[in-house]
C-alpha cells in the first residue's frame, strides 16, 4: 500500500506525555508525530516500557488525571485532546474503540456477552431497543464465527479464542472508525492467534475500519500489518511500509531489532544479534538520542542533541542522526537510495 | 542411605528416564457436589508420557498452554508427586527416595522459572538469594560461600559482583533479575537444570543475550537442561531435540531440526505453520485447524487430536490411542497415519 492516494482519519502532532511518579516526572511519549491513514492497518512494536501502550491510550484519553498531555490528536478535523467530557464519551466506542491483552480481566464475569453488548450499544445510542440491538449483535457475531447462542453465555464458559472475538465484536459494534488493539494476542496460544489474525484482516476488507496494532511481537507486525512503526523510550526510531522497513531497516535499534527476532526456518538467521544493554529508565532518559548508549553507530553529536523524525524516502521515515545534517556532525550524511 | 546421590553422573549417556508418566489432578468440588457423593473428576494434566533426556543435551517441551508441559517439567525434578509412572534421575527411582535423600539430591536438579521478580525473596540481597542453597548443600563450606557467590555472579554476566551482591531484587533491571535466577540455579553445580519458559518475559532485545548466557553456561558446567517453552522460535536456538505436547500426551519427538524440517504429525505442522514469520513476503496462507484445544477433564476418545485433524479417519482415530512410533531413524511420532508425510 502506498502513502500517496490514501486518507489520513488520525494526525498525531508533537505529542508528548509525562507521568508524574513518586521519583519524578516520567516522559513516556516523547514529540511524537505520525498520521493514521484510513483502512489500513499500522503496527507500533516496542519493548516493554517504550510508551507504545501510552500511545494508545493517549488517543483515546483513557489516561489518568494526572497526566501532562502535550501536542494534537487530529481525528477527522477535531482535537480529541481538547474535547470536554460529554464529546469523548460519545467519541469513545463510536469512533475509536480499543480490544485488550486479557479478555477475562475486561469482560464482566457476572454479565452476559448479549448483556453487555446491548449495553454499550444503548449507552451510546439509546433510542435502540433492545430486540433491535439483538439483531445487530447476532449478526455481528455469526460474522465473526460465534454461534448466537453462545452470546447468551457468561465469559467463563466460553473458550479463550471464543472470549477474544467477543472483546473484538464490542469493539465493532459501535462501527468506530479505528480499533486500537493493545497485545491483543499475546495471552492466545499460537493457533489461535493465528486464527485471530485472520479474522482481523478480514474485518479491515469488510468494515473498511483502520487497526493501530500495539505489541511487542515483531514477527506478528510482519504477518499482519501495512505500515510499522518502531518505538523505542518514549520516541518513534523509524517508520514506514512494512516491506520498506523489514528489507531495509535503516535506524540501528531497527536493525538490531529485526536481527534479534527469532524465526523457526532452519538456516534462516542462525546467529541472532545481541543487543548490548537494557532500555532504558525514562525517569532518567539518556540526553540526545535515546538509544545512543546501546547504538553500534554512536557519534559525539547523539548525546548532545535530540535527532527528529524526518523522511529518508516516500516510503519511510527515521529519527537517527546518520541520515540528517547538523553543523556538529564529524560524518557525512548518509543517502538512502529508493 | 542410597550412596548413588553424590556420586558423579554415570555415563551411560541417559540422566533422566520417565517412565509412562501421569499426573491427575482431582477437580476442585463445591460442598453441595460433595454431600451428594458426586464422582470426583480429574484434570488429566499429564496422561502417560515416556521419553529420556541425554546428559549434556537440551531437551525441549512445547505446546500451547494447557498441555501439560510444565506439569512434566514439574515431575521430572519432583516438584509434584506424579499420580502414576515413574522418573529415574541418574539410575535413581525418585519415588524411592526419602525426604532427606530427596533433598540431598537436589542440589543435583535445579530450576528456573519464567519470572525472575516472583522467583526472587523482595526482602534478601541478590548476595544472599545466591547463597541460600549454598547453606542448605554445603553448610560445612560456609567460609567460601562468598567466593562462591563472586564467581557466579562474575560468570553470569553480573559483574563486578560486589556491585550487585548487596542490591535487592527491585534495583536492578529485568534482564539482570533473571541472571540472578540463573546464578542461583547454577551454584550448587547442578547435572540437570529445568528451565521453565525461562526468558519468556525478557524484551526481544535482552532474550538473545540470555539465550546465548544460558549456552555459554551449559559448555561450561556441562549441564543437561530441560527447556519448557511454548515459543518454537526461541527453541530453535537452543534445543538440540524436542517433544511436542498436547493435551498430557507426546505427540512427536525428535531432534529439532527433524520436526522442523519434517514435522510427521498433523498438529506439529499446523503449530509450526501458525508461529508469525518476521518477514512480510512469506505471510502465512495455510488455513489453520478448526476449535481449540479441549479441555483435559474429558480428553477426545482414541487420538486426542482427532476432533482438529486435517487428516482424521472417523473409522479409526477416534477409537484407537496412537502410539509413539519410530518413522525415522530418532523420530517419534503418536498419529496412525503419519506415513503419507514420510
Amino acid at each position: 500500500m502506498t502513502g500517496e492516494n490514501k486518507k489520513v482519519l488520525v494526525e498525531i502532532r508533537d505529542l508528548d506525555v509525562r507521568y508524574q511518579t513518586r521519583l519524578g516526572p516520567v516522559s513516556a511519549v516523547d514529540d511524537v508525530s505520525f498520521d493514521i491513514f484510513q483502512g489500513e492497518i499500522l503496527g507500533l512494536v516496542g519493548e516493554s516500557g517504550c510508551g507504545k501502550s501510552t500511545m494508545g491510550k493517549a488517543l483515546m484519553r483513557l489516561l489518568p488525571p494526572t497526566t501532562e498531555i502535550r501536542g494534537k490528536v487530529i481525528f477527522d478535523g477535531a482535537d480529541v485532546l481538547t474535547f470536554n467530557e460529554d464529546q469523548i464519551r460519545d467519541f469513545r466506542g463510536r469512533r475509536i474503540s480499543m480490544i485488550f491483552q486479557d479478555p477475562m480481566t475486561s469482560l464482566n464475569p457476572v454479565q452476559r456477552i448479549d448483556e453487555h453488548l446491548v449495553e454499550t450499544i444503548q449507552v451510546h445510542e439509546p433510542e435502540i431497543k433492545k430486540p433491535a440491538a439483538l439483531d445487530r449483535i447476532r449478526g455481528l457475531v455469526e460474522r465473526l464465527g460465534i454461534q448466537k447462542e453462545r452470546i447468551e453465555d457468561y465469559p467463563h464458559q466460553l473458550s479463550g479464542g471464543m472470549r477474544q472475538r467477543v472483546m473484538i465484536s464490542l469493539g465493532l459494534v459501535l462501527n468506530p472508525s479505528l480499533i486500537i488493539a493493545d497485545e491483543a494476542t499475546t495471552s492466545l496460544d499460537v493457533i489461535v492467534e493465528a486464527k485471530f489474525l485472520d479474522e482481523l484482516r478480514e474485518i479491515i476488507d469488510e468494515f473498511g475500519v483502520s487497526i493501530l496494532v500495539i505489541t511487542h511481537n515483531i514477527a506478528l507486525v510482519a504477518e499482519l500489518a501495512d505500515r510499522i512503526a518502531v518505538m523505542y523510550a518514549g520516541r518513534i526510531a523509524e517508520l514506514g511500509s512494512i516491506y520498506h522497513v523489514f528489507d531495509n531497516p535503516v535506524h540501528p535499534y531497527t536493525k538490531g531489532l529485526l536481527q534479534s527476532v527469532p524465526s523457526i526456518k532452519l538456516d534462516e538467521r542462525e546467529v541472532l544479534y545481541k543487543m548490548p544493554g537494557e532500555p532504558p529508565n525514562l525517569t532518567h532518559p539518556p540526553s540526545g538520542c535515546r538509544f545512543h548508549p546501546r547504538c553500534p553507530e554512536v557519534m559525539p553529536i547523539c548525546s548532545n542533541h535530540m535527532p527528529s523524525l524526518l523522511h529518508v524516502t516516500s516510503e519511510q521515515m527515521v529519527n537517527c542522526w546518520l541520515y540528517q545534517d547538523h553543523p556538529e556532525k564529524d560524518r557525512p550524511t548518509i543517502e538512502v537510495a529508493t | 542411605m542410597n550412596d548413588q546421590i553424590n556420586e558423579k553422573p554415570r555415563s551411560d549417556g541417559t540422566l533422566v528416564e520417565v517412565r509412562d508418566l501421569k499426573k491427575h489432578f482431582p477437580v476442585q468440588a463445591g460442598l453441595l457436589e460433595r454431600l451428594m457423593a458426586k464422582r470426583i473428576e480429574y484434570v488429566r494434566a499429564v496422561d502417560g508420557v515416556s521419553f529420556v533426556i541425554h546428559k549434556g543435551e537440551v531437551l525441549g517441551l512445547a505446546g500451547e498452554s494447557g498441555s501439560g508441559k510444565t506439569t512434566t517439567g514439574k515431575l521430572v525434578i519432583r516438584l509434584e508427586e506424579p499420580t502414576e509412572g515413574s522418573v529415574k534421575f541418574d539410575g535413581i527411582d525418585l519415588q524411592t527416595l526419602g525426604d532427606e535423600e530427596m533433598r540431598r539430591l537436589r542440589r543435583r536438579m535445579q530450576v528456573i522459572f519464567q519470572d525472575p521478580m516472583a522467583s526472587l525473596n523482595p526482602r534478601m540481597t541478590i548476595g544472599q538469594a545466591v547463597g541460600h542453597p549454598l547453606q542448605i548443600h554445603f553448610p560445612e563450606q560456609a567460609g567460601s560461600h562468598r567466593e562462591m557467590i563472586y564467581e557466579i555472579l562474575d560468570k553470569v554476566g553480573l559483574s563486578p559482583p560486589q556491585f550487585f551482591i548487596d542490591k535487592y531484587a527491585h534495583q536492578i533491571s529485568g534482564g539482570q533479575r533473571q541472571r540472578v535466577v540463573i546464578a542461583r540455579a547454577l551454584v550448587t553445580q547442578p547435572d540437570l537444570v529445568l528451565a521453565d519458559e525461562p526468558i519468556a518475559m525478557a524484551d526481544v532485545s535482552v532474550r538473545a543475550l540470555l539465550l546465548d548466557l544460558m549456552i555459554q553456561l551449559k559448555n561450561e558446567f556441562n549441564l543437561t537442561y530441560l527447556f519448557i517453552t511454548h515459543d518454537l522460535a526461541t527453541a530453535k536456538y537452543i534445543c538440540d531435540r524436542i517433544g511436542i505436547m498436547y493435551l498430557g500426551k507426546l505427540s512427536e519427538v525428535a531432534e529439532l531440526r527433524e520436526v522442523y524440517s519434517h514435522p510427521l504429525h498433523p498438529y506439529t505442522q499446523a503449530l509450526l505453520a501458525a508461529v508469525p514469520v518476521p518477514n512480510p513476503h512469506k505471510r502465512r496462507t495455510q488455513p489453520m485447524p478448526v476449535g481449540e484445544i479441549p479441555d483435559a477433564i474429558h480428553p477426545p476418545s482414541g487420538c486426542r487430536f482427532h476432533p482438529r485433524c486435517p487428516i482424521v479417519r472417523l473409522d479409526h482415530c477416534p477409537k484407537v490411542e496412537p502410539e509413539l512410533r519410530e518413522l525415522r531413524p530418532g523420530h517419534f511420532v503418536a498419529c496412525h497415519y503419519a506415513e503419507q508425510f514420510l
